[in-house]
C-alpha cells in the first residue's frame, strides 16, 4: 500500500468515524459493562450502543479484517493497523466482542466451507449469534484430548450426551462450539469432531458456576440426546483436534492481549498513580518492571502480526504470548490491588470492581490452556527437547 | 514501520554469522584474554573491508550508511561469539556523533572510521555508575582554546582507541571534545576487565584543545552526544540480545546431550519450563532490540524510549540467560575451560556501560510519565 493511499484511507476513516460515532462510545470501553457481546438475547445498554454496533457492522467493521462477503471489510494488515490506531485516538470503544469473533470465525475461515462462511460468519459479524466454546470438560483440563463427550452416529445427525465445564457464558449464548468424541475406538486426538451445536433445544443445558470473583462468567453444559445435523460440522469427521487446535492458537492470542503498542494504552505507572498521589520505591520498581515487559510483550505481537503478513511463520509464537501476556496482567493487577490498598478490598468499594478483576485475572494463567502447558509447548516444538 | 527483518537484513545477518563464526568465535576471545590482547587491528580492518566500520557513515564520506537498524543487526551476530572489536565505540557512537557535525573535519573524521584508519571511545563516567549530567571533568577556557583536567574511568576501548570523545564541563554547560588519544597530558590506564575486553581510567592533567578539537557547539554536548549516546545504547542491547541467543543455545545443546539418572537432562520438566521461559524473554527482548533500530532509523527524535525499553529488557534478559546457564551446566558451567563464563562476565559489564538497568527503566518510567 503506497503512502498516498494509506493517507488517503486514514482520512476517509477518521470522517467516517467523526461521524458516525456516538460521543458515548468514546470513553475506551474498558470495564466490563461496557462490552457488547451481542446475541439473541442481548440488551443493548443504550441506544449509542445499539447504533454504534449497527453502523460498524454495515461497514464490515466490527471485524475489519474478514472478507467482505463474509461481513467484514477485507482490511489489509496496514489497513488494520490504521484502523486501530484512529479508534483509539478517540478512544471509540469496539462495537462488537464475542467469541465468534476472536476464535469460530478465524477457524471457520480457515476450515470451514464457502456455504458455512456465508452461513455462520455473517450473524457473528452483525451481533445477532452469541457463540460459546464447549472445550473442557471435568476430566479434560489441560489433558484437553481427554474429552468424553460421545456423538453417536444417527445417519443425519449426531446424538450428543455429556458435560462441558468452564463454558465462559454458555447460559447466555445461543450456539456452542464443541469438541465431541466421535470414534471412541481410536487414539484419543484422532477420534474428536469439532461440531456446531444450537442451544435453543431441550437437549442442552446450562447451569452457572460462582467463580471467587463474585461472579459467574463460567457455566457447566450438559448434553443430554443433543441432536447436531451432520452439515453442522467443521472440517472432517474425528479430525476435529486439528480445528481445535488451530482455534486455541487464537484464543490464546485473544487472552494474551496483555501488552499494549508504544503509541497506546496507558501506563501502569499512571493506572497506580490515580489511587496513589506518591508511589512507594518498591512498588515504583515494581511498576516500572511491569511497564517494561508491557511495552515488550506488545511490540512482540506487533512483530509477529508483520511477521505473518509477510509470510514468516513465527512457530508457536501464540503459547509464548499467552503465557507471558497471561502472567503480565497478572502482576498488573496485583500492582493495582497493591496501589488501591485498603480501598480495593470492598466489593463495589470507592474503586468499583478493582478486587473482582483482580481475582478474575488468576483464570487467564488457567484458561485456554495453562502457563505450565504452555512452556511445555515451546519447550517441546521450539526447543526441540525431548517429552 | 515494520517489524520485520527485511531480506536486506537476514542476508546481512546470515553473512555476519558466517564471518564470526569463523574469524572471531570465543575461542579467538579466550586466545585474547590469556595473550593480553585487548585489540585485533587485523580482525578491525577485516570487518572495516566488509563496511562495517562505515554502517552508520554517508557513502560519499566511503561509508555503506546502512543505518541503525543494519548496525543493531550487525552487533547481535557480535554478541553471539563475544567478538572483539571496537564496532559499538566507533562505528555507532563516534560515528553517530560525528555525522550530526556536518563540517569539513567532522566528514575527514568519518572517512577514516569507515576506512577502519581511526578507532574512537567515549570517556563519559566519572564514578561508578553512567550519568552524563555528573561530569566534573573540567575544561576551562584559555586564549582560544580549552585546558582539560581531570579523569574518567570506565572508557570501554579506551586504552587502545586513537581518538577519544571527552565529555567535559565548561562554563555553561557540557561540551564534547574529540581529540586524539596521545595527546600530552592524557595518562592512560588499562583496567584488568573480567570481560577481557578493552576499558581504561584515563586521566587528564592540563590537556590542551582548540575550539576545533569541539565536537558540535560549545556548552551544548547533548546535541551530538544524545543521538549518539542513543545508537550506542540500542547496538549494545542488540549485542547483549546475541550474546544471550549464544548462551541460550549452548545451554538448550547441552540439556539435550547430558545425560544423569540415565536420561538427557532436557527431559526433566524443570529444566525444560526454566528454558522456555528464557526463550520466551529472548523472543520479547528481540522486538524491543528491533523496534528500537526501527526508530532510530525512521523517527530519531523520538527514539529515546524505545532506546531505553531496548536496553532494559536486553539488560535483564541476559543475565537471566547467563544465570541459567551456568545453573543448567551445573559444576561445568563454573570452569574456566568451559565458555559460559565468558558469556557471564560481558553480560555483566554490558548491563554497566551506557547506563545500567535502573538508569533505563527509570527513562522509560519518565517517557511513560511515571
Amino acid at each position: 500500500m503506497s503512502a498516498t493511499t494509506t493517507e488517503a484511507f486514514r482520512l476517509e476513516l477518521r470522517d467516517w468515524l467523526e461521524a458516525n460515532c456516538p460521543e458515548e462510545m468514546r470513553d475506551g470501553g474498558v470495564t466490563e459493562d461496557s462490552i457488547c457481546w451481542g446475541g439473541k438475547d442481548w440488551v443493548f445498554t443504550s441506544e449509542a450502543q445499539k447504533v454504534w454496533l449497527e453502523r460498524c457492522a454495515a461497514k464490515g467493521y466490527t471485524v475489519p479484517t474478514w472478507p467482505k462477503e463474509y461481513g467484514g471489510a477485507g482490511l489489509s494488515r496496514d489497513e488494520e493497523k490504521i484502523f486501530l490506531q484512529e479508534m483509539g485516538r478517540i478512544n471509540a470503544r469496539p462495537p462488537l466482542q464475542s467469541f465468534g469473533i476472536w476464535m469460530l470465525g478465524p477457524a471457520l475461515l480457515h476450515f470451514g466451507t464457502h456455504e458455512q462462511k456465508l452461513h455462520y460468519l455473517p450473524p457473528i459479524a452483525r451481533g445477532e449469534i452469541r457463540w460459546c466454546q464447549g472445550y473442557s470438560e471435568p476430566n479434560a483440563g489441560s489433558d484437553l484430548a481427554n474429552v468424553q463427550t460421545r456423538g453417536e452416529d444417527k445417519g443425519d445427525h449426531w446424538l450428543v450426551n455429556g458435560q462441558k465445564i468452564w463454558t465462559s457464558y454458555a447460559d447466555k449464548a445461543d450456539w456452542i462450539f464443541a469438541l465431541v468424541r466421535t470414534d471412541r475406538d481410536a487414539p484419543k486426538h484422532k477420534g474428536i469432531s469439532f461440531l456446531l451445536c444450537d442451544m435453543e433445544q431441550a437437549g442442552v443445558e446450562t447451569r452457572p458456576i460462582k467463580m471467587i470473583s463474585g461472579i459467574s462468567p463460567f457455566c457447566e453444559t450438559f448434553f443430554t440426546d443433543a441432536v447436531i445435523p451432520k452439515d453442522q460440522i467443521v472440517g472432517e469427521e474425528n479430525k476435529g483436534w486439528d480445528v481445535a487446535k488451530y482455534l486455541l492458537t487464537h484464543e490464546r492470542e485473544m487472552i494474551s492481549g496483555g501488552g499494549q503498542g508504544l503509541a497506546g494504552g496507558r501506563a501502569i505507572g499512571a493506572v497506580l498513580s490515580d489511587t496513589m498521589e506518591e508511589m512507594d520505591a518498591t512498588l515504583r520498581a515494581d511498576a516500572m518492571r511491569c511497564e517494561i515487559d508491557s511495552l515488550a510483550i506488545g511490540l512482540t505481537l506487533e512483530r509477529y502480526k508483520d511477521q505473518a503478513e509477510a509470510g514468516q511463520g513465527a512457530g508457536d509464537a501464540s503459547a509464548m504470548l499467552k503465557y507471558m501476556g497471561t502472567e503480565l496482567n497478572k502482576q498488573r493487577h496485583e500492582l493495582m490491588m497493591s496501589a488501591g490498598g485498603s480501598d480495593a478490598l470492598e466489593w463495589d468499594g470507592p474503586l468499583g470492581n478493582r478486587a473482582g478483576d483482580w481475582l478474575r485475572t488468576k483464570a487467564n494463567s488457567i484458561e485456554g490452556g495453562t502457563s505450565e502447558v504452555m512452556l511445555s509447548i515451546v519447550s517441546r516444538r521450539v526447543l526441540g527437547l525431548p517429552a | 514501520m515494520k517489524l520485520v527483518m527485511s531480506e536486506e537484513e537476514t542476508m546481512l545477518a546470515d553473512m555476519a554469522r558466517g564471518f564470526l563464526d569463523s574469524a572471531a568465535p570465543v575461542s579467538k576471545l579466550r586466545e585474547m584474554r590469556d595473550a593480553g590482547v585487548t585489540h585485533d587491528a587485523a580482525l578491525w580492518k577485516e570487518m572495516a573491508d566488509m563496511g562495517w566500520a562505515g554502517v552508520l557513515v554517508p557513502e560519499d564520506a566511503g561509508g555503506s550508511d546502512m543505518g541503525f537498524a543494519a548496525a543493531n543487526v550487525i552487533a547481535r551476530e557480535m554478541g553471539k561469539t563475544l567478538a572483539v572489536s571496537p564496532f559499538i565505540s566507533t562505528a555507532v557512537i563516534a560515528a553517530t556523533a560525528l555525522r550530526s557535525v556536518s563540517d569539513a573535519r567532522a566528514r575527514d573524521a568519518l572517512a577514516r572510521i569507515a576506512s577502519g584508519e581511526a578507532t574512537y571511545a567515549l570517556a563519559v563516567d566519572e564514578g561508578i555508575k553512567f550519568d552524563p549530567d555528573a561530569t566534573q571533568l573540567e575544561a576551562k577556557a584559555s586564549g582560544n582554546g580549552f585546558t582539560l583536567n581531570g579523569k574518567k574511568q570506565f572508557v570501554v576501548d579506551g586504552a587502545n582507541a586513537d581518538r577519544l570523545l571527552v565529555l567535559a564541563r565548561t562554563e555553561n554547560g557540557l561540551t564534547l571534545f574529540d581529540i586524539p588519544s596521545d595527546r600530552a597530558g592524557i595518562e592512560r590506564t588499562a583496567s584488568n576487565m573480567i570481560d577481557a575486553r578493552d576499558a581504561a581510567r584515563i586521566e587528564f592533567t592540563d590537556v590542551e584543545a582548540t575550539g576545533d578539537d569541539v565536537l558540535g557547539s560549545v556548552d551544548q554536548a547533548m546535541d551530538v552526544l544524545r543521538p549518539a549516546l542513543e545508537a550506542g545504547q540500542a547496538a549494545l542491547a542488540a549485542e547483549m540480545a546475541g550474546l544471550s541467543a549464544g548462551a541460550f543455545e549452548m545451554t538448550v545443546g547441552y540439556l539435550k546431550e547430558r545425560k544423569q539418572f540415565g536420561v538427557e537432562i532436557g527431559r526433566f520438566q524443570a529444566l525444560q519450563h526454566r528454558a522456555a521461559h528464557l526463550w520466551c524473554e529472548t523472543e520479547v527482548t528481540a522486538s524491543a532490540i528491533l523496534n528500537a533500530g526501527r526508530m532510530l532509523d525512521e523517527d530519531p527524535e523520538n527514539a529515546g524510549l524505545a532506546v531505553s525499553l531496548a536496553k532494559a529488557k536486553a539488560t535483564a534478559t541476559a543475565k537471566l540467560a547467563v544465570i541459567e546457564g551456568v545453573q543448567m551446566h551445573g559444576g561445568i558451567g563454573m570452569t574456566d575451560a568451559y565458555d559460559m563464563g565468558f558469556y557471564m562476565k560481558r553480560a555483566r559489564v554490558g548491563a554497566e556501560w551506557l547506563g545500567d538497568f535502573a538508569y533505563h527503566a527509570e527513562r522509560v518510567a519518565a517517557a511513560r510519565g511515571f
